[in-house]
């Protein structure tokens, strides 16, 4: 081994030329730098965010202002618990009704459709991502809230006996319709990803399954579901990022009403939509703007947990395949 | 005696028949029956109008070159090959004396009544050893200790109890390649099947392993119709009762092993299981 790797070395003809070499380097040195570039970004975003934050931290406290119920611009008091507890329950709604109807597309275009018309359906769902946010808010507003009205008051007049979903008489915008919003803007993204990986399943433990005996339905559940449920876990955790952080077709339908409604239909807010909404009339208030920033903030940690979550379902899902 | 193949739902009678079968009395075995069977992948003609029949209680091994169609075969006969786009079948596949293709029949019937274990050991690889067995009856609506008794009895049959009698809970991934072979085996006739069809069981064991694999099928052969697809001479002629030789498609010969290999009437077969060519 070690005789054969030095006459290889020492042959003139296999030795590479330090020429040879510049692109690979150069290469090696560009993608360092900009890895280390984007990691700075980041660092750089988090460390300016808090710093133009901090007066709302200093008159608030960060736990005060993270979890006070009290979001008032008039008297200059800034507690973000209504915008919290908005924000996870439009992205709750979003995941309950969004994650299933990604995984049936999912599993419909994987093994149930015909051949043919795999190709086709995959690019339709794909397309609903190409649709820009504000077409979605837009179409919430002039579409869903006065369509679904009577449904949601129907719904809750049934469901009366169910605490915060029953008996409630229902706003126009409101925490559903935003969630409805969000479940669809989050399909794409969570059905491509299901999509592959339950392409990963190897037919072995399909025709295992089958084999047995198992109906079309059964073999799903004993090959494909067990397999990709990982998988899919972190998919649901990336489209649970992606309904967090979505701004402009919330605000359009949650009717940003800065408190914490008392019902599902009632109407709310989000941390990303009141940051929209109130930084042009911040411009001339230091605490105000201090305190959209801390919301910033707020949702970039909240983002990051979700998605660190995410990752760790991922990377257990690659240590068991 | 018939195995009922047409509902989901067992008949009294069919229920005491599965639990003597299940029992140490020794069922008298199902005949398979393959008339003019042909196959097709799009326009490939796969099997070729097969003529054969499976005795019961017996083992016949299907040998030939790669590509011969001997997977394409086996599948046909648990109506696997209907689960690839663009596959066709024709002929007929007799399990005693009802046809596995008819409209009347369900699928998944099929299956369960023909148990299959495949070349590469496949148990699931999120379950544990004991849910990889009990997967199969749980379909069916096995529970509780009959679930249980079910898994000791298949993992007994696959001579696998004791290795694993005491990490029950623990994944199927984490045993051996042989231990895993058998795993499935063991799930393959959990379901009890009247018929285990194996494609190439051991082709990815090592000697020692195959060697169990083979004494296992010996012992499997008591209650049930074996076919075994193989690639290896030897394990054919060790292990079957009969032989089926196909070259491209067509069955060319099928007998007892024993003249199978020592006298056979096609030139063909003599050259194959001489190893004149492969
Ligand atoms: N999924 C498939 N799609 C198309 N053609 C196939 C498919 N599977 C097998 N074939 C073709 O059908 C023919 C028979 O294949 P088959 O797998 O039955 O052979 P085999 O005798 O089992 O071979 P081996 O001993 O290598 O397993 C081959 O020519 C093969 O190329
Ligand atoms: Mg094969």
């Amino acid at each position: 081994m070690a005789a054969s790797a030095a006459a290889i070395s020492q042959s003139g003809s296999l030795r590479g030329s330090p020429l040879s070499r510049l692109p690979d380097r150069a290469l090696r040195i560009v993608l360092t730098a900009l890895a280390v570039a984007i990691l700075t970004l980041i660092a750089f975003f988090f460390i300016r965010l808090y710093v133009e934050a901090r007066p709302a931290f200093a008159r608030f406290g960060v736990f005060g202002f993270t979890f006070n119920n009290d979001w008032d611009v008039s008297r200059n008091v800034f507690g973000a618990l209504p915008l919290v507890v908005g924000t996870l329950i439009t992205a709750a709604v979003a995941l309950i009704i969004g994650v299933p109807v990604a995984i049936a597309a999912a599993l419909f275009v994987t093994e149930l459709c015909p051949r043919r018309a795999r190709g086709p359906l995959t690019i339709m769902l794909d397309l609903l991502a190409a649709v820009p946010s504000v077409v979605y808010g837009l179409w919430g507003v002039f579409v869903l809230i006065p369509k679904l009205k009577p449904a949601e008051q129907w719904v809750t007049d049934k469901l009366h006996f169910i605490p915060f979903i029953g008996g409630a008489s229902v706003a126009g915008p409101n925490y559903f319709i935003g969630g409805l919003i969000l479940a669809i803007m989050i399909l794409p993204i969570v059905s491509a990803i299901t999509r592959e990986v339950m392409a990963t399943v190897p037919a072995d433990h399909k025709e295992a399954a089958l084999a047995l005996g198992a109906t079309r339905w059964e073999m799903i559940r004993t090959a494909i579901l067990p397999y990709s449920r990982a998988g899919i876990t972190g998919a649901a955790m990336l489209g649970l990022g992606r309904a967090i952080g979505e701004t402009i077709a919330v605000t359009l339908v949650i009717g940003n009403a800065p408190r914490i409604g008392s019902h599902l239909f009632d109407q709310g807010y989000t941390l990303a939509a009141v940051i929209a909404n109130e930084f042009g009339e911040a411009a001339n208030n230091p605490i105000h703007r201090a305190a959209l920033i801390a919301a910033g903030l707020v949702l970039f940690v909240l983002t990051l947990l979700v998605n660190a979550a995410a990752r760790v379902f991922i990377n257990r899902r690659t240590a068991l395949a | 005696m018939t195995v009922s193949l047409s509902t989901h739902a067992e008949t009294p009678l069919e229920q005491k028949r599965r639990f003597e079968h299940g029992g140490t009395t020794m069922a008298a075995g199902h005949r398979v029956s393959l008339k003019n069977l042909s196959a097709w992948y799009e326009d490939q003609h796969a099997v070729k109008g097969v003529d054969l029949d499976f005795e019961p209680n017996k083992v016949t091994a299907i040998i030939g070159p790669s590509g011969c169609g001997k997977s394409t075969l086996l599948r046909c006969i648990n109506r696997m090959h209907e689960e690839i786009p663009g596959t066709r079948v024709e002929g007929e596949v007799l399990l005693d004396d009802q046809a596995l293709y008819s409209d009347a029949v369900d699928v998944t019937a099929v299956r369960r009544a023909i148990g299959m274990v495949f070349q590469k050991p496949n148990p699931f690889p999120t379950m544990s050893i004991f849910d990889n067995v009990a997967a199969g009856p749980r379909l069916s609506g096995t529970k509780g200790g009959d679930l249980r008794e079910r898994v000791e009895r298949s993992l007994r049959s696959a001579a696998l109890w004791d290795e694993v009698k005491d990490r029950l809970n623990q994944p199927g991934i984490g045993l051996s390649g042989g231990q895993q072979q058998r795993l499935c085996i063991a799930r393959a006739i959990s379901v009890e099947p009247e018929v285990v069809l194996m494609d190439e069981p051991a082709s990815a064991l090592d000697p020692a392993s195959t060697l169990r694999i083979e004494e296992l099928v010996e012992e499997l052969k008591t209650r049930y119709t074996i076919v075994i697809v193989t690639h290896n001479m030897q394990q054919a002629a060790r292990a079957s009762d009969t032989t089926a030789f196909m070259l491209d498609g067509e069955l060319i010969e099928a007998g007892p092993t024993e003249k199978i290999f020592t006298k056979p009437d096609d030139e063909r077969t003599e050259r194959y299981v001489s190893g004149k060519f492969g």
